[in-house]
């Protein structure tokens, strides 16, 4: 006991000392509730994590407006992965040493496979705006992870149940060789092949980045597919369309959440008219969805990025099982997120039991007039 | 057959890109021995160049071809003015220090560049302008080879004759080849070594630069990381080629624009990269300095 | 008074030149920024008047300092006497190095109880690189070849472990050894092709054979798993006992902080072995050497091979430290930063290796305050560092072996040289 005195004592002059941000854990902040968010915020993928720091901001700052959690005003620690395994676990650790026991997070799914067995151990629960592999829900392994987002195989599904239903007789699956893309290339050519409508007519991957996709493009029109499916992000996804259109190939295109992205417009320009997308289902209906955009709107000036609403509906979801729960005790808050359902620009959502958000699937879109409308 | 000229077409593309700016590695390294990784970064920086002024004009409502050659223009003087002065500041200090240090402070600038564009200007992907238009007379072969890879491969080639020329005709030329030589050598019969080394730089970046437009309008997108990846896959090239020699630059393009091209149409894309560095060993093994390039002789 | 003012005014006229190309060269870049879907053009002056502003000064500054040293060069070039820098003198004198070594390894030990387990974490990151920074070092510092891909034997390592561990559920410290053996057998597979190329070739067939065995990784799904990766790794095994998180991390920093040890003392042994001087010789002159009688083939074939070890040992407690690893952890990035430890920390010089790796990998774990900037801050560094210390931080200083004068003969030479 008196060793532990002295750790946390010598700890706090060190610290001091240093300069460093760390605070010695549970001493100055007992009475505020501290949710971590944890994605990247720099580097090459950081417009992929911001929108989820600016989501949960608006919901705690409107939460604590309003007397907080439990009497208790809740705190964000913010923390950047970059989207890379090696500094997530770093974050993890960080964030577990800091007393965390609710984390918003992480983005990229490599990130949060290997910060998770960190959260376990910890006891602390996780839910992700983004993490879309089907392994971190589906295998068991992680009880105290959540998503407010559709696994990829669902989203596969979807891809390959809309191809049938336009008819498409042969299909070129083509990925970017990613964690992402890959993976829902993979399930794609699981459902084509199950299925005796179609057939896969060519299986590639590309490399993200090359100068050139044309000799891929000349592949495929030799493959004679009459359909692309594409599994990975817009950058190689509109030089993959805009270089067949430009070969004069009319073949259809249809892709995921990772192109359905206003950017993969403006890239691909007149190119990408036509093109199919699968995204999250369109919730500008549901009154929630306007009140997050107008939040975000009136604080930042502009439209939110990506993942913004999953985001939003996250941090809701979590820090609703907790006022549920009345504390941030493990076992009770598990129970609150199975059971209770909370409102959220998604929806009513609530979790089953391997961690996913019930009623949150994906809806097909097509690129009209420079805009992406959805498929009904 | 279609299918073979195809191919051969998508690789002659790929190859000349790669050549281009393989021409301003294959040039310093002749000149002072560096492998530039801060090259692939120029090109990037040419690219944002183009597209910034081209950007700029077509708001003001230029005309089409005034766009093109003054976004052009424009490149190929700020590449040229970053490469000067990335000269200047990170190697011409380790002009005599350790063989390894002007390649770290190389990498090191290559990091500073790209967030310096990832700050100033944005992480997101750009869309490119089409400059370079779809001509008529192509219209019949479109499905197989487009108006801008002929452009391309037609640049490389023209490029490179008249490189050829430069250094061998032109009186900086005959320089260059003597500083390539014998730098001290050079020196002594009045040769003024850091000139040479300066426009050395600033043509090699001048034409990452035009590589870094075609590119662009070829593929309709760049951001700050175009750099990376292309100036890797150049500077291969440059050493299958044999570093240091012109033509050896763009042959080392050619094989290994080809070699990918085909690769990914017979066998498998996924592989293509596997394939490429291959090859590189395989004629490393067999010619130690690369296709063109001159025999070491080993002074004792 | 006017002599001096003329040097200045010529000085300040030269910043101003300076400052003025850097207004003409960031002038599209920081000044215009386009929104193409609104059709508008933000100019940014501001940005233009703090280039202008910032590189004045800072050539400014440039200047002094660049003077200063050379005025200081000049003097210690006049005194003779200081043959060692300060540094220098500190290792090469044990009485002074190894009371400092001793300290630093005593706060080594304490250092899990006095910090939390996040700056644990990062420190055993940082040895990590240190025994990757020396492990390479062999390579390229001692027997000099330059190696671009030697992130692939720690793919290596870190794969062996993984999927050993998956599949056949063998232990960390089974593994070890056995990631060891692999990475070194991979670094003869490399050595054995490249054994005729020299210098820059050799450094694009190492960055080829990076790349390959990553893409391999990356594509062949059936054996790794490809892009997704292998998670559920283990972690090092205690005699059995069930760790919780903050005690591995204790415990995998102790071990990091043994590997280290062991790695510096052998790389020392080695240094001073028939076969380290063998490595320096044929840095020096390949063609000497074989005249000498020293078998080219087998020296730099084990210069591949222990290099390579040690990297597949680090990658083996990678794997067991993040229990999760993808082919993306192992870029051509990840090799640059490796050989930036060696070169910037002071090539063939072991505490250099050790400043350098610490300096590289808690660098950019402390700019993290600088937030956005940090990368930018990060590369100008690393450039800085190359022009003021273009030795490294720490640089070797060669051996010598010097006829030393008796006392009286020293007198003499004093008494006539002048200075």
């Amino acid at each position: 006991m008196k060793k532990s005195i002295n750790k946390t004592m010598v700890s706090t002059i060190m610290s001091t000392l240093l300069g460093l941000t760390f605070a010695a854990t549970g001493v100055a902040n007992a009475d505020t509730l501290k949710l971590g968010v944890a994605g990247p915020h720099s580097g090459d993928l950081a417009s992929y994590g911001i929108p989820t720091t600016k989501a949960a901001k608006l919901v705690v700052k409107q939460i604590n407006s309003k007397g907080g959690v439990n009497g208790k005003q809740v705190e964000l620690v913010i923390e950047d992965d970059v989207c890379k395994p090696e500094i997530a676990t770093n974050t993890a650790t960080k964030l577990a040493s800091e007393g965390v026991k609710l984390v918003i997070g992480h983005i990229c799914s490599g990130a949060t496979k290997a910060a998770l067995p960190i959260y376990k151990n910890a006891k602390i629960i996780v839910m992700s705006p983004s993490a879309t592999s089907p392994g971190l829900t589906q295998s068991g392994d992680y009880p105290n992870f959540y998503r407010t987002i559709a696994s990829d195989d669902a989203q596969a599904a979807k891809e390959v149940e809309f191809a049938v239903s336009l008819g498409l007789k042969k299909i070129a699956v083509i990925h970017d060789k990613g964690d992402y893309g890959k993976g829902l290339a993979e399930f794609a050519k699981k459902f084509i092949e199950a299925n005796d409508k179609v057939e896969v007519a060519l299986y590639e991957g590309v490399t993200p980045g090359a100068v050139d996709y044309s000799a891929v493009v000349q592949k495929i029109k030799r493959s004679g597919a009459d359909g692309v499916i594409f599994g990975g992000y817009h950058p190689e996804a509109s030089k993959i369309v805009t270089q067949m259109r430009k070969k004069r190939m009319k073949t259809v295109f249809i892709s995921d959440d990772g192109v359905k992205d206003d950017t993969f417009i403006k890239v691909a320009g007149k190119y990408a008219e036509g093109v199919y997308a699968t995204g999250p289902q369109d919730n500008s209906k549901n009154p929630l969805s306007k009140e997050a955009i107008e939040a975000h709107k009136k604080a930042y000036n502009k439209d939110p990025g990506a993942f913004y609403e999953n985001a939003y509906a996250a941090t809701l979801a979590i820090l609703a099982a907790v006022e549920e729960a009345g504390s941030t005790d493990y076992d009770a808050v598990t129970k609150a997120l199975h059971e209770h359902e909370t409102d959220t620009p998604l929806g009513k959502i609530k979790f089953d039991e391997k961690g996913d958000a019930i009623g949150v699937g994906f809806a097909m879109y097509q690129v009209k007039d420079g805009k992406y409308v959805e498929v009904k | 057959m279609d299918y073979f000229i195809e191919l051969f077409f998508s690789g002659l593309t790929r190859g000349s890109i790669y050549a281009l700016i393989a021409l301003g590695y294959t040039m310093v390294y002749g000149i002072i021995g560096l492998i530039n990784f801060a090259h692939g970064e120029i090109y990037m920086i040419g690219a944002f160049t183009a597209y910034i002024i081209a950007s700029v004009l077509s708001i003001y409502g230029f005309p089409a071809l005034s766009i093109i050659i003054l976004a052009g223009f424009a490149a190929a003087i700020w590449a040229s003015a970053y490469g000067y002065t990335v000269e200047k500041i990170a190697y011409k200090p380790l002009r005599h220090a350790p063989r390894l240090s002007p390649l770290i402070s190389a990498i090191g600038m290559s990091i500073f560049l790209q967030n310096y564009v990832l700050l100033a200007q944005t992480s997101d992907f750009l869309a490119f302008p089409e400059l370079i238009p779809d001509f008529d007379f192509m219209e019949p072969y479109a499905d197989k080879v487009g108006s801008t890879d002929m452009v391309i491969i037609v640049t490389t080639i023209v490029v490179m004759i008249a490189l050829t020329f430069f250094i061998k005709m032109t009186r900086i030329g005959k320089a260059m080849r003597a500083t390539s030589q014998d730098r001290t050598m050079a020196r002594l019969i009045g040769i003024n070594v850091d000139k040479v080394i300066s426009v050395t730089f600033v043509i090699g970046s001048a034409l990452a630069a035009i590589g870094g437009i075609l590119i662009a309008s070829h593929i309709g997108q760049i951001n700050f990381y175009i750099g990376f990846i292309a100036g890797i896959k150049a500077f291969t090239a440059a050493v299958l080629g044999g570093i240091g020699s012109i033509p050896g630059a763009v042959l080392g393009g050619f094989v290994l624009g080809l070699t990918e091209s085909f690769a990914t149409g017979y066998v498998s894309s996924d592989y293509e990269d596997v394939f490429a560095f291959s090859l590189l060993v395989l004629i490393l093994i067999f010619k130690p300095s690369g296709l063109l390039g001159r025999e070491e002789v080993e002074k004792v | 008074m006017m002599s001096s003012l003329v040097p200045l005014l010529q000085e300040t006229l030269r910043s101003l030149k300076v400052a003025l190309w850097f207004v003409f060269l960031t002038f599209p870049i920081m000044v215009i920024k386009v929104h193409p879907l609104e059709k508008s053009i933000e100019w940014r002056w501001q940005n233009m008047i703090f280039v202008g502003l910032g590189t004045f000064i800072l050539s400014i500054v440039a200047r002094i300092l660049m003077d200063q040293g050379k005025k200081r060069r000049k003097k210690r070039a006049l005194q003779h006497a200081q043959k060692y820098t300060l540094v220098q003198t500190i290792l090469r004198e044990p009485k002074y190095l190894y009371p400092l070594a001793f300290a630093t390894l005593a706060f080594g030990l304490v250092f899990p109880w006095i910090f939390s387990s996040y700056q644990t974490n990062i420190m055993i990151t940082a040895l990590m690189y240190v025994v990757l920074g020396l492990g390479l070092n062999i390579v390229v510092g001692l027997a000099g070849l330059l190696d671009l891909g030697y992130v692939a034997f720690y793919a290596v390592g870190a794969y062996s472990y993984a999927l050993l561990n998956t599949h056949f559920d063998l232990g960390f410290w089974v593994v070890l050894p056995l990631g060891a053996i692999l990475a070194a057998f991979f670094g003869i597979l490399l050595g054995f092709p490249v054994l005729r190329l020299r210098g820059d070739y050799l450094a694009i067939v190492t960055l080829g054979f990076g790349e390959i065995i990553r893409l391999i990784l990356e594509n062949w799904n059936e054996f790794s798993q490809g892009p997704s990766g292998i998670s559920n790794i283990d972690r090092p095994g205690f005699f059995g006992i069930e760790l919780t998180l903050d005690q591995s991390i204790t415990y995998l920093f102790y071990l990091m902080l043994l590997l280290v040890v062991f790695t510096i003392f052998v790389v020392n042994r080695l240094q001073d072995s028939r076969l380290g001087r063998a490595w320096v010789a044929l840095r020096e002159d390949e063609i000497a050497c074989q005249a000498m009688g020293i078998d080219k083939t087998k020296t730099k074939l084990t210069a591949f091979a222990l290099g390579a070890m040690w990297a597949g040992m680090v990658g083996v407690i990678f794997a067991a430290k993040t229990t999760f690893i993808n082919p993306a952890s192992f870029t051509f990035l990840e090799s640059a930063i490796i050989l930036a430890i060696v070169v910037i920390g002071g090539m063939g010089s072991v505490v250099g290796v050790i400043v350098g790796a610490f300096v590289l990998i808690l660098l950019p774990e402390y700019l993290r305050a600088l937030s956005e900037y940090r990368m930018l801050a990060f590369g100008a560094i690393m450039v800085l560092v190359m022009i003021y210390r273009p030795q490294g931080i720490i640089s070797t200083a060669k051996r010598h072996i010097q006829y030393k004068p008796k006392p009286d003969d020293k007198h003499k030479k004093q008494a006539a040289d002048p200075s």
